[in-house]
C-alpha cells in the first residue's frame, strides 16, 4: 500500500500544464478539422495560401488531436495516476517537465514542419522526417520517466492500471521507429504498406489505448469508491490486448497487393479484439451495478462510461467492417472518417475530458466555477458526436453503393455535399461547446469559484 | 502475469515482435528477390505527356529541367513525388485497383505487388480515402492542358470538385513553374508501366 500521502508524491503544477497543452492543442486541432471541412463544401475560407493549404491542414489536424491533446492529456493523467500508484515519484522532477517543454516544441515544430511542406508520406506519421529523431529521444525519455516508478516497486504484482502503462511506452518506442523509418527508407511498396498499415493501427492500439484503458481502470474504482468487478477479466483483457492488437495492422489495406493470407490474418485477429473488448465493457459494466444514478451525480464517470459505450460500438463496428463483404462498398467512404472520429474523439477524446473534470479541481484547488457549463459542454458534445459519426457511416454507404454502381464521380460528390454540410454543423456545435469548457476551465483556475477542501485520505490503493 | 518483469517481456517484448513478424516480416520476405527499381530506372520508359508539356510550355520547361531526356525525366517525377505527399494529395486520392466493386470497369486493371517495387513507392502511397478517384490508372488518361486548368482551379474544369486550387504551382504569367510541371509529370506517370499505355519513341527521347 501507498506509505507515503499521495498528494506529496505528485507535481499538481506539471499536471496542470499538461491538460492545459491538451486543451490548447484540442482548439487547434477542431479548427483544423473545421477549416478542412469547409473545403469539402467548395468554401474554404483560406484557399490558394500555400501554408493553409486545405491538405496540409487536414494533416495538423489530425497531428493535433492524437498527439497534441490525447497525448498530453494522458502525460498529464499520468504525472497524476503513476505515483499514486506506485508510492514512488516519477524518475525526476525536471525530467517530467523537460519532457513537458520537448513534447510541446516538437508539436509545434511539426505543424509548422507540415505547414511549410516537410510532411511525411505515413498516415498519423506525417511529422516531417527530420523531428522524428527528436520523437524517438522524447518517447524514451516518456518511458524513463513513468517506467522509473514502476520498477522501484520491485518483484511486487501491480495493479491491472501499471500493466497497461508498463508496455505502452515501450511499445509506441518500437511502433514509431518501425512506422517512420522502414516504409520511407528500407521496405518498398506493398511490404511497406503492410509496416505502413500496422503504425496506423498499433498507434491507436499500443499507444492510445493501453493508456486509455490503464487510465481506466485507476479512475473508474476511485470514483465508483470500489474494486474493479472481475480480476481475471481484466486478465483477460490485458493479454488479449497483447497478444490480438498488434495483428490487426493490415486490416487497412484490405484488396490490396499485399498478399492475401496475411488479410486473412488480421480479419482473425481483429474479429478477436471484439471478442476480448466485450470482456474489459462487461467487467467495466458489473463493476458499476446499478449505481446508474452515479452516472447523474458524476459527470467525470458519465463521460468515461459514454467513453466505452462508444468503444464498444467502434470494435463492433469494426468487427463487421473488417469483413471483406463490409470492405468492398465502405473502404476509401467516409464510414471509415466516421470510425475515426468515433474512437478518437468520442472514446478518447471523452475520457481526457472526464479526466479533466476530475482532475482540474485536484490541480487547481479550487471547485467548478460551473457544474451548469460542464453539464452544456457534456450534452452538446455527445449528442453532436453522434450526429457526426451517423451522418458520416451514412455517408460512406451511398458513396460506397455509388461507387459500386459506377455512378460518374461528380455524381457521388453531389451527393455527399449534404452529408459533408451536416458535418460542418455537427463539427461547429462541438467547437462551441468546447469555447463554453474552456471558458469553464479558466475561470476555475482564476479562482473564481469555491476552494476545494484538502482531501483527507489517499483516494487511491493498489489492488 | 503481474509482475513487471513478465508484462515487459512476454507482452511489451515478445509479443510485439512476433506481431512484427507475422505483420512485417513476412510480407518483406514475400517481396525480398524482387529488385527495387530506382527513378533512373523507372525513367527508361518515358511517357508522351513528358515531351508534350516540353512542346506545350517550352519556356517555362527549358529553365527548370532543360531538355527532355530520361534524368530532366527522373528529376520532373521525384520533385513531383515529393509535392504529391507534402500536398497531402494521397490523402484524398488511393493509388490501388480492389477487384472489387467493379473499381477495375471503372479506372483499368487491378493492382498487382511488382508495380509498388520501387523507390516512389517509398513510403507507398497506397492511401485509405477517396474524396477524389483513385490515380494508380491515371496515365494518358485526360491531356496536360487538362490536368494544367485543373491544378489551377479545379471547379474551373469539374464544378462540383471539392480539390484545393494550387496557385503557387504556376508563374505569374499562368505557366506552370517548376512545381506544376513536375506534378503533372508524376499523375501522368502513375499507370504509364502498363502495356497498353503508349511510350515516348527514342528519336523523340533524344530530342
Amino acid at each position: 500500500m501507498v506509505e507515503t500521502h499521495p498528494d506529496t508524491l505528485v507535481d499538481r503544477r506539471l499536471v496542470k500544464a499538461h491538460l492545459i497543452a491538451a486543451l490548447v492543442f484540442l482548439a487547434v486541432g477542431l479548427l483544423g478539422g473545421l477549416l478542412y471541412s469547409l473545403q469539402l463544401l467548395q468554401h474554404y475560407p483560406l484557399a490558394g495560401i500555400e501554408i493553409f493549404s486545405a491538405g496540409r491542414i487536414r494533416m495538423v489536424h489530425t497531428a493535433s488531436v492524437a498527439y497534441g491533446f490525447i497525448v498530453n492529456g494522458f502525460l498529464g493523467a499520468l504525472n497524476w495516476a503513476v505515483p499514486r500508484l506506485t508510492g514512488n515519484r516519477t524518475c525526476h522532477r525536471y525530467l517530467g517537465w523537460f519532457i513537458f517543454v520537448a513534447w510541446q516544441v516538437i508539436l509545434l515544430a511539426s505543424a509548422v514542419g507540415i505547414m511549410f511542406g516537410y510532411a511525411q508520406g505515413v498516415e498519423w506519421a506525417e511529422t516531417p522526417v527530420f523531428i522524428d529523431p527528436v520523437v524517438v529521444l522524447g518517447l524514451i525519455l516518456v518511458a524513463v520517466h513513468f517506467l522509473a516508478p514502476i520498477m522501484r516497486t520491485g518483484d511486487r504484482n501491480l495493479y491491472v492500471s501499471l500493466w497497461y502503462f508498463s508496455v505502452a511506452f515501450i511499445w509506441t518506442i518500437f511502433v514509431y521507429i518501425m512506422g517512420n523509418y522502414f516504409p520511407e527508407f528500407f521496405v518498398p511498396g506493398a511490404a511497406g504498406a503492410a509496416l505502413a498499415g500496422l503504425f496506423i493501427h498499433d498507434l491507436v492500439g499500443l499507444l492510445v489505448t493501453p493508456l486509455g484503458w490503464g487510465l481506466m481502470y485507476y479512475f473508474v474504482p476511485i470514483l465508483l469508491r470500489k474494486p474493479i468487478w472481475s480480476h481475471g477479466l481484466s486478465l483477460i483483457g490485458f493479454w488479449g490486448l497483447a497478444f490480438f492488437y498488434p495483428l490487426n495492422g493490415i486490416h487497412h489495406f484490405f484488396y490490396s497487393p499485399i498478399p492475401m493470407y496475411l488479410q486473412y490474418g488480421a480479419i482473425i485477429a481483429t474479429i478477436a479484439v471484439e471478442l476480448i473488448v466485450t470482456t474489459v465493457i462487461v467487467n467495466f459494466f458489473i463493476t458499476l451495478g446499478r449505481q446508474w444514478g452515479l452516472l447523474g451525480a458524476r459527470i467525470a464517470l458519465r463521460w468515461f462510461y459514454m467513453g466505452m459505450i462508444l468503444y464498444f460500438i467502434t470494435c463492433l463496428q469494426c468487427s463487421f467492417h473488417t469483413t471483406l463483404t463490409f470492405q468492398k462498398i465502405i473502404h476509401f467512404s467516409d464510414w471509415v472518417v466516421g470510425h475515426a472520429h468515433l474512437v478518437m474523439f468520442g472514446v478518447f477524446g471523452f475520457w481526457i475530458f472526464g479526466m479533466i473534470n476530475y482532475l482540474w479541481p485536484r490541480v487547481t484547488g479550487h471547485e467548478w466555477y460551473s457544474t451548469r457549463l460542464n453539464e452544456w459542454h457534456y450534452w452538446i458534445t455527445v449528442i453532436s458526436l453522434w450526429v457526426m459519426v451517423i451522418d458520416l457511416t451514412a455517408a460512406g454507404l451511398v458513396q460506397g453503393f455509388m461507387w459500386r454502381a459506377l455512378a460518374p464521380w461528380e455524381e457521388t460528390l453531389k451527393a455527399s455535399m449534404p452529408f459533408w454540410l451536416i458535418r460542418s454543423i455537427s463539427g461547429t456545435t462541438i467547437i462551441i461547446a468546447q469555447g463554453l469548457y474552456l471558458y469553464n476551465v479558466w475561470q476555475t483556475a482564476r479562482g473564481r469559484s469555491a476552494r476545494r477542501p484538502q482531501e483527507a485520505a489517499p483516494a487511491a490503493g493498489a489492488a | 502475469m503481474e509482475k513487471f518483469r513478465t508484462i515487459f517481456l512476454v507482452a511489451g517484448i515478445a509479443l510485439f515482435a512476433f506481431s512484427v513478424l507475422v505483420m512485417g516480416v513476412l510480407p518483406w520476405l514475400s517481396f525480398k528477390d524482387e529488385p527495387i527499381l530506382t527513378v533512373e530506372q523507372l525513367a527508361q520508359k518515358m511517357t508522351t505527356d513528358f515531351v508534350d508539356l516540353s512542346e506545350r510550355y517550352p519556356e517555362s520547361f527549358k529553365k527548370h529541367y532543360g531538355e527532355v531526356s530520361s534524368a530532366s525525366y527522373a528529376e520532373a517525377l521525384e520533385l513531383g513525388r515529393k509535392i504529391y505527399v507534402r500536398e497531402a494529395c494521397w490523402h484524398c486520392h488511393s493509388q490501388y485497383i480492389r477487384p472489387v466493386s467493379n473499381e477495375d470497369k471503372r479506372w483499368g486493371p487491378v493492382s498487382e505487388a511488382l508495380e509498388y517495387q520501387n523507390v516512389l513507392q517509398m513510403p507507398p502511397l497506397f492511401g485509405t480515402r477517396r474524396v477524389g478517384p483513385d490515380l494508380i490508372r491515371e496515365a494518358g488518361r485526360r491531356s496536360n492542358d487538362w490536368h494544367v486548368a485543373h491544378f489551377h482551379n479545379p471547379v474551373d474544369v469539374v464544378p462540383t470538385s471539392v480539390m484545393p486550387s494550387y496557385p503557387w504551382f504556376f508563374d505569374k504569367d499562368g505557366q506552370p513553374n517548376k512545381q506544376g510541371l513536375a506534378i503533372v509529370t508524376y499523375v501522368q506517370w502513375l499507370g504509364s508501366w502498363l502495356a497498353d499505355k503508349p511510350a515516348a519513341p527514342a528519336e523523340e527521347k533524344a530530342a
